[in-house]
Order: C-alpha cells, then sequence, then structure tokens
C-alpha cells in the first residue's frame, strides 16, 4: 500500500528585539536565572503589559518578506492555562486575529520548486522555563526568558516529505537572518519547531490524523523525526493498527518518537481579547516604513547574479546563503566588473581564510577595495592566483598600503622576462640531468617536475605558462 | 485641630502656620485609634506619615506642591512601595508592594500623605463590603449598616473623618455607591483618565481608580494632580489633564432614562426626592428630559458577563508560586492550585472565578461573552447619541440607602441587581460622579449620580459642583 505523508509546521521564531513583548526587561538569551524579570515579568499584582512596537515592526518585516497579507487591526488574547513558568496563569497570544495572513516560501527540492503556503503568523510571548534537573527535590523556574516575542508561523498542511520540511526550515532561517528579526539559532531555542505529520493512502481527499512532533531542536533532527514518524505511522497503519491523534516527543539518540506521558485533556483556553492592550493598527505609512528597512532578499539576489552577473546556479546559491557574503560580493562587484572571478576568490580563498580563522566577513578586516584591486593584479597577470590567494590575501589584512606595492614588497610579482625566466630554467635543468634523460626517452609527464622546481627556486615569481613554454623548447 | 471645609482652606491654614502638617498628621492618627472600631483601615502607616509631615513642614512655600500636606487613605488594591497590599484576602495577606502604582506614585509627588490602606471587598467584588478577609466596615452614619462596596473603607474614612480625601476603584459603582451610602462625593473617571497601573485588577477594561472627598473642589485638585497619560498603562487616555472648578450660570440641558426612575425596585423616597429635585431644577431654568432607553434590563447581565470574564483572567496569577497564599505540604501541581486557590480566595471571588471562567468556555462563549460585548457596543452607542442633545445624565446611585448587615449578603442574584445604575457608566467608559444631597426617613443619607460624554471629565465635575449647591 502506499501513502501521501501530510506535513504542517509550527515554527516558533524569538525576535531579537532588545526588550521583552510587553515591558523593558532584556530579552537576551542567558544571564543568570531570573535577572531579567521586572514586576510586569513576575505578573506581581497590578502590573499592566505595554507593547513593545519594534516586535510588531519586526512582525511586520517577517510578513512582507514572506509575502503575507498583513491585518491592518490586530489584537492580542489570553491563552489560558496554569504552570509554574507561565508567570500571569496565560499567555498573551493572538488567536482570532494574527498580524500576518498567508504568505510562502518558495524551496527547491531535489531540482523541483515548490510554493510552501504559511496560514498565517503571530505574535505572542514566551514563557518562562522549568528546570527538573538542577536540584533532585524541586522544579527550578527561571523567568528571563518570560515574556521574550516570539512569531508563530504555521503552515497550510501542504508539505509532502521530510525533505520539503528541511529546505522550508532551511530558507525560513536563511530569511530570518537575513532581514534580522531572528538570529536563527536553534540550539538556544531562537528557531523552534514542531511538525503535524500524518499519512493517507495515495491519493485520498480525505486527511488522516495527524500526530504533533515536539522537541526538535535542530533541523536535520526535524526531517529524522518526521521520518521516524511517518516509518511508524505506515507500519502501523498497514498492519491494521490506527493512528491516534497525540503528541510525540522525538529521541534523537534512539531516533524515534515516543508518546508524551503528559495526560492529553481536552484544552480548553478560554481565549479572551486581552482588555489591557487596545488593538493596535498598522498603518499604510508604518508598513511603507517598515518596507524600506527591508534589504534586498536572497531570491531576489540569486536571481540577479544568474540573469545580470552571468554567475553559475551553484555560486549564486552559496553567495546568497548568508546576508554578509552577499553584502560583500555586491561591495566588490561594484567595483569590479569581473563578476566570475569576484565570486571565485569570495567562494574560494576569502571563505578558506574564514573558515581557517572561525570569523564572519565582518571581521576579517579585509577591504572591498583591496580584494578588488588583487583581482585586477591577478588578472594582469603580475600575481598568480595561488601566489595571490596564498601570500597576497593574508599579508592585506588590516594592511593599508597600496595592493601592488605589497605585492613587490613581498617579492611576488611575477617574472616575465624569458631572459630571467631562461636563467633559472637552465639551472633546474643542469641539476636534474637523470630526470631530463627519462623525459626525452618519453617520460612526458616530468614537465610538471621541472616548472614546480623552476617555481621553487624563483620563489613563486616565475610566470608558469612561460615556463612551462620555454622548458618545452628546451628540452625538444 | 478643626475639620478644614477643604483642602484650599487646609493649606491656608498651613500658609498662616495656624497648623503644621506634623499637627494634622497627628490628628488624623488620632481620630483613627478612637474610630478603630469601624474597621475602615486594613494598615495604617503613622511612621511613614510623620516622616512624610515632618519633611513637608521644612520646605519652603515655594516648593509646595498642589497637594501640600493633604492626608490621604487609598483603598488596599493600590501598591505603595515598602508597604502591604492585601485586596483583603487572604491570598495577598503576607504580600508587600515593590512599586507605586502610578497614582500612588503622583500623589507622592504631589505632596500628599499616605496615611494608610482602607478596607474593602475582597479584590473589590462586592457592594457592601461584607466580603472582606478582614471584616466589615461599619457605616459610620449608622454602624448597624454597611458602608457600601466594595471602596467601603476609602468611603469611611472619608465619612468619619479620618482623612481628608481618599482612592478607591471604581469597577461598576465601587466608589459612587459606598460614597451614596456614607453621604460624601464619590467620582468615577472617564475610563483611562487615571492610570490603572498598580491597581490590582479586578476587570481590565471597566477598572477606574476613583476619588472619595467632602466636596466637589478637592476631587477636581487630586484629580489634576494624578490624572494623565502614563507610559506603563496602554489603556489610559493620551493626553494630560488639568481642569478647573468656576462659577457658573449656564442654563443645563439635563436627561434622566425614564425606566431608571420607573424602576419598580427603586426607593419610593428616593423616586420621589429625585423628582421633585428635578422639578426644582425646571424652575431655575434648566431643562430635564426623560428619555427612553430599552437596554436596561440587559445592564446588570452585562456587566457581570464580561466583568467575571476579565476576573477568571486577571485572577489566575494567584496561583501561590510566586508570591501570596501558599498552602505548603508536597503537592502534585494540579492540587497544588487547587489547595492555594481554594483556602487563599473567599466565597465571592471564587463565585465570580467560576462564572467567568463559564461564560468563556468553549460552547458558551458566543452565548454569553460575546453577546455580551455586543450588548456592551450598543450601550456605549446608545450613550454617545444621547450626550449629542444633552449635557448631562442624572440618575439614581441605588435603589435603597445603606442596608443592614447580613440583610443581602444571603442573596447573591439581588445584591447584583441592586448594581443597576452605577454599572451603566463602567459599560459605557464615561465619567460619573455621586452627590449627597437627601435624608431618607430612615436616616441614611442618599443622592444621585451626575453623567457626561466621555472625557468631559471637567464639565462633570463643574457641573456636579454647581448642582452641590442647588438645594
Amino acid at each position: 500500500m502506499d501513502f501521501d505523508i501530510v506535513i504542517g509546521l509550527e515554527v516558533h521564531i524569538q525576535l531579537s528585539t532588545d526588550t521583552k513583548l510587553f515591558c523593558g526587561d532584556s530579552a537576551a538569551f542567558g544571564g543568570s536565572p531570573n535577572s531579567h524579570i521586572s514586576p510586569v515579568t513576575l505578573a506581581l499584582p497590578g502590573t499592566l503589559p505595554v507593547l513593545n512596537k519594534k516586535a510588531v515592526e519586526y512582525a511586520v518585516k517577517l510578513g512582507l518578506s514572506l509575502g503575507c497579507e498583513i491585518n491592518k487591526h490586530s489584537f492580542f488574547d489570553r491563552k489560558h492555562y496554569f504552570y509554574p513558568d507561565l508567570p500571569k496563569g496565560y499567555q498573551t497570544s493572538q488567536s482570532s486575529n494574527p498580524v500576518c495572513l498567508g504568505g510562502g516560501i518558495k524551496v527547491n527540492v531535489e531540482g523541483e520548486e515548490k510554493y510552501l503556503a504559511i496560514h498565517h503568523i503571530h505574535l505572542e510571548e514566551d514563557a518562562g522555563k522549568s528546570i527538573h534537573d538542577a536540584d533532585p527535590k524541586y522544579t527550578c523556574i527561571d523567568l528571563n526568558r518570560a515574556g521574550v516575542p516570539l512569531m508563530e508561523l504555521v503552515t497550510e498542511p501542504v508539505l509532502s516529505s521530510s525533505a520539503e520540511a528541511f529546505a522550508f526550515l532551511t530558507e525560513l532561517r536563511k530569511l530570518v537572518r537575513w532581514i534580522e528579526v531572528c538570529d536563527g539559532n536553534m540550539e538556544e531555542g531562537s528557531l523552534r519547531c514542531d511538525a503535524n505529520v500524518s499519512i493517507k493512502p495515495k491519493g485520498a481527499v480525505q486527511l488522516g490524523t495527524k500526530v504533533e512532533v515536539k522537541n526538535l531542536n535542530s533541523i536535520r533532527n526535524v526531517r529524522r523525526a518526521i521520518d521516524a514518524e511517518v516509518e511508524r505511522q505506515v507500519k502501523l497503519v498497514t498492519s491494521g493498527g490506527a493512528v491516534v491523534q497525540e503528541t510525540r516527543g522525538y529521541d534523537a539518540d534512539k531516533n524515534i518518537t515516543l508518546g508524551q506521558r503528559e495526560k492529553e485533556l481536552a484544552n480548553d483556553y478560554r481565549y479572551l481579547p486581552c482588555p489591557d492592550l487596545p488593538p493596535f493598527e498598522i498603518t499604510k505609512e508604518e508598513l511603507v516604513r517598515v518596507k524600506a528597512t527591508i534589504p534586498k532578499l536572497p531570491q531576489f539576489l540569486y536571481d540577479n547574479y544568474v540573469n545580470e552577473y552571468q554567475l553559475p546556479a551553484q555560486d549564486a546559491q552559496v553567495l546568497t546563503e548568508e546576508k554578509s557574503i552577499s553584502d560583500f560580493f555586491n561591495t566588490v562587484a561594484g567595483k569590479n566588473n569581473n563578476y566570475k572571478a569576484v565570486a571565485n576568490w569570495i567562494l574560494g580563498p576569502v571563505k578558506s581564510l574564514l573558515n581557517e580563522k572561525s570569523v564572519g566577513i565582518e571581521e576579517l578586516a579585509l577591504s572591498p577595495e583591496k580584494l578588488s584591486d588583487i583581482i585586477d593584479l591577478v588578472a594582469s597577470g603580475a600575481v598568480n592566483f595561488s601566489t595571490a590567494s596564498g601570500k597576497l590575501l593574508p599579508a592585506i589584512l588590516g594592511n593599508d598600503k597600496d595592493v601592488k606595492a605589497l605585492a613587490s614588497e613581498l617579492g611576488l610579482v611575477q617574472v616575465n622576462s624569458e631572459s630571467d625566466i631562461e636563467v633559472w630554467v637552465d639551472e633546474v635543468l643542469a641539476k636534474m640531468q637523470d630526470k631530463v634523460a627519462e623525459y626525452k626517452k618519453g617520460k612526458k609527464g616530468l614537465i610538471g617536475l621541472f616548472v614546480g622546481e623552476v617555481k621553487k627556486i624563483s620563489k613563486g615569481k616565475a610566470d608558469p605558462k612561460k615556463t612551462t613554454d620555454i622548458l618545452q623548447q628546451k628540452l625538444q | 485641630m478643626q475639620q478644614f471645609q477643604n483642602i484650599t482652606a487646609y493649606q491656608q491654614a498651613l500658609r498662616s502656620k495656624s497648623i503644621t502638617c506634623v499637627e494634622a498628621v497627628n490628628y488624623y492618627i488620632q481620630q483613627i485609634a478612637t474610630k478603630k472600631h469601624l474597621n475602615a483601615f486594613i494598615n495604617t502607616y503613622e511612621a511613614a506619615a510623620l516622616k512624610q509631615a515632618a519633611e513637608l513642614d521644612a520646605l519652603p512655600e515655594n516648593q509646595w506642591k498642589p497637594l501640600h500636606g493633604v492626608v490621604i487613605a487609598i483603598k488596599d488594591v493600590l501598591n505603595y512601595k515598602g508597604f502591604p497590599v492585601t485586596a483583603a484576602s487572604r491570598m495577598l495577606e503576607n504580600y508587600t508592594s515593590i512599586y507605586n502604582a502610578t497614582s500612588v506614585q503622583r500623589l507622592l509627588d504631589n505632596g500628599a500623605i499616605i496615611i494608610g490602606s482602607c478596607n474593602c471587598d475582597e479584590f473589590a467584588m462586592g457592594s457592601s463590603n461584607e466580603n472582606s478577609a478582614f471584616g466589615n466596615v461599619l457605616n459610620a452614619a449608622d454602624e448597624s449598616r454597611v458602608p457600601g462596596g466594595s471602596s467601603g473603607g476609602s468611603a469611611v474614612a472619608v465619612q468619619a473623618g479620618l482623612c481628608m480625601a481618599s482612592l478607591g476603584s471604581d469597577t461598576g459603582g465601587s466608589v459612587r455607591q459606598p460614597a451614596d451610602f456614607c453621604g460624601i462625593v464619590g467620582y468615577k473617571p472617564t475610563y483611562g483618565r487615571i492610570s490603572r497601573y498598580g491597581l490590582i485588577a479586578y476587570a481590565s477594561s471597566f477598572d477606574n481608580v476613583g476619588i472619595f472627598a467632602n466636596n466637589v473642589e478637592d476631587i477636581s485638585v487630586i484629580l489634576n494632580c494624578i490624572a494623565g497619560e502614563d507610559p506603563h498603562d496602554g489603556t489610559s487616555i493620551r493626553e494630560t489633564y488639568n481642569g478647573e472648578i468656576t462659577a457658573t450660570d449656564q442654563k443645563f440641558r439635563f436627561a434622566y432614562l425614564k425606566p431608571t426612575i420607573d424602576l419598580p425596585g427603586l426607593n419610593p423616597e428616593i423616586k420621589t426626592a429625585l423628582e421633585s429635585y428635578f422639578k426644582k431644577l425646571e424652575d431655575l431654568g434648566h431643562s430635564v428630559t426623560a428619555i427612553e432607553f430599552d437596554l436596561l434590563d440587559f445592564i446588570v447581565p452585562t456587566y457581570y458577563v464580561l466583568t467575571t470574564a476579565e476576573a477568571s483572567s486577571n485572577l489566575s496569577r494567584y496561583d501561590g508560586v510566586r508570591y501570596g497564599y501558599n498552602s505548603g505540604g508536597s503537592l502534585a501541581l494540579d492540587d497544588f492550585y487547587k489547595q492555594n486557590r481554594s483556602n487563599g480566595f473567599g466565597k465571592e471571588v471564587k463565585r465570580r472565578i467560576m462564572l467567568g471562567s463559564f461564560v468563556l468556555s468553549a460552547g458558551y462563549y458566543d452565548a454569553y461573552f460575546n453577546k455580551a460585548q455586543q450588548i456592551r457596543r450598543l450601550i456605549a452607542n446608545k450613550t454617545k447619541n444621547i450626550f449629542d442633545n444633552y449635557d448631562a445624565l442624572l440618575m439614581p446611585v441605588s435603589p435603597h440607602t445603606a442596608f443592614r448587615f447580613g440583610e443581602k449578603s444571603g442573596d447573591a442574584v439581588s445584591m447584583y441587581l441592586a448594581d443597576i445604575y452605577t454599572v451603566y457608566a463602567n459599560l459605557a467608559g464615561i465619567p460619573a460622579i455621586s452627590i449627597p444631597k437627601f435624608t431618607h426617613s430612615n436616616g441614611m443619607p442618599f443622592g444621585f449620580q451626575v453623567h457626561t460624554k466621555s472625557q468631559a471629565d471637567n464639565q462633570l465635575l463643574n457641573i456636579a459642583n454647581y448642582l452641590t449647591n442647588v438645594n
């Protein structure tokens, strides 16, 4: 029996605002337990929430970037339940009137493009943390996170594989980082994902019973958990069983999903429009203002790189994975229209340097002008690529010197004059007479050895192409 | 020390040095001690008040603020930093506030002296002050009778001369009704006029900080100091407030809702008194028009559905985890909550939480909460239309005068129904004031309410001040 897989995702996106959603406490991750707690966070008697305008702005920013419709009038609801890390006894969230409706993300899975539609995105506050393993007798509560702004993004149930879920989350994480509304750090919980998974007989219209899989703390685990859950459901159904609606956790070590032990009571959250927060309006002017803060998005840049700069799709893809890299590329490409060379340099030597030093491009002290000058210098033949990338590039970091002057100073400028190269060639051939004899007997592959030797004694200055030509003449 | 006619007269005496702030505070401490049996206060702050008074006495006159030396009591639902705030509940019996309510902060900033926290119905829920964990408050005009509620202690504190003025809270009449039962002036501002920050919430979209005083001028002086936009309260009106009481010879267009006077439950003496008073106003050249109003029957149910819904939500935070009543012992989480909330809250509070939870629950939301919200909108719209044609709306405060202890406490519904005249202003969000005017044959005082359109608080106080002098 074949099955269709139907997946919907609920993604919690922690907004990177300085302060919490309804008060001035720091929203920073970490901090010693219960150090970001004012009377409002503690829900002391008489305290009131005041809406953080920045959080609304970020929500609108994300909504516009995902092509959502922005609700002009929006309000908050209270969602009631008791839990020790929920100080007010309700979570201030949005139920009937979310900030963003619709929208979606275009993903590419195994060469096939698909548009994954979003149902809505709403704003809400996070709860605190219950820590069960810090003390043998007590559960400890840390309220630093209580009230930190989140957006909850809910997709339509339109994903049909774990690969699509993986691609969706990868694109979403890239986007939230790109527009700087969330740091996208899944380990710190800035991005959290639950997956609603169901199966149905292939082609059937009626959706199967869905299971919510929780505790997915990396994009990779989302994929694995979905696969594990699908496998479980398929086994269950093909052996005559039925899927029950429930919440399951994912055990990454065993790669299985497990039913949550907590009682599954039918929750009645008794939603109530929050009377402490007046409905808020997002005006046309605000939309225009927020729109202006959105940088060019990766999809737009990708198309631009491929169509205008004629870059290969692979280059365009990698260049648009991180905004800082793309920004750097754009700056260099603005000075140097040798776009392919600029891409090669950034994706090659520059990225290697970043990896080697474990830093981001903004910390590398490489000015776009200098890189452009190096590219020109290589193009002119004055310095060869490997010398330029291996020696000149590291030397120019944080250095104000003229690139050309620095290359001469370091003795990196290639020697092109035949007479100079001939001197080195003669020296090598004299030194390696046995190899010369072998070459002449037909072991033509030895040419590389001679070129390498010339490079060595010339300290890399001999132009390799000219060297090869001269060697070939002399060995005839 | 003698009682002063108003704040202005008191401050004149301070200026002429015939009295000092310390003497005034000592006088009130003495009065409170003498009338301790009235149970108007939950806590008094003698030492802090005397210290404040001494500091104020040391200030040169050019540094005096508008409430310089004014001795004020606050209802025990307002946060005053470093002092207990109980909401008259076991739940907060041992709780100390760590911040100032905006209204309290502004009192202090303007030179007022806070003498103590007043008894009230638990979490401001009640109409007779019989729901306090700290016992009944006695009406000083007849100690066998209730002072009204929920701000009964604040009313009696002014009535019995235990302070010059007091703050209460008014969610459905909790300032105006006890003022009426005690024969003083009680004012509820336009919703949002005085910040709610630091006022322990009962029903957020109805709650107001209100003012008790012996006269309208004092209310105006205090209001000028504590009203105005507050960045801590998103529902506060976005403007500063500065009103003034001036003499007027304007001829007003008064109206009253016909069914409010025709209500079968309205005490006949109150009805007669109001009708002849309306006649008197007409004789003075004002118009007094009876207008139809077909929503009166819906007012009390709408009010109780919406306020209990909000209350059930607002009181969710009292779980015994971070603060408040904790029954102790090692319990499963659900039992821990149940025990804390069952033992920490009193009967009326629990009744309202259950009612509110019910009207918000799945399956009943549309029939109750949603319907009530729709009616509230209708009432607000209708009210707006009334003030297109009239300057002020006159109304009884309560169908009866202060009743005896226990007389009504067995019947919650009849107690709720008696709120019919006062909950109207809270449903509509408009300002209202009750002013004492008459004495009933049973010896108890009563008066009537004045309402104006939303945000016309200064106009309201001026009309009320004028009416105070029309006898």
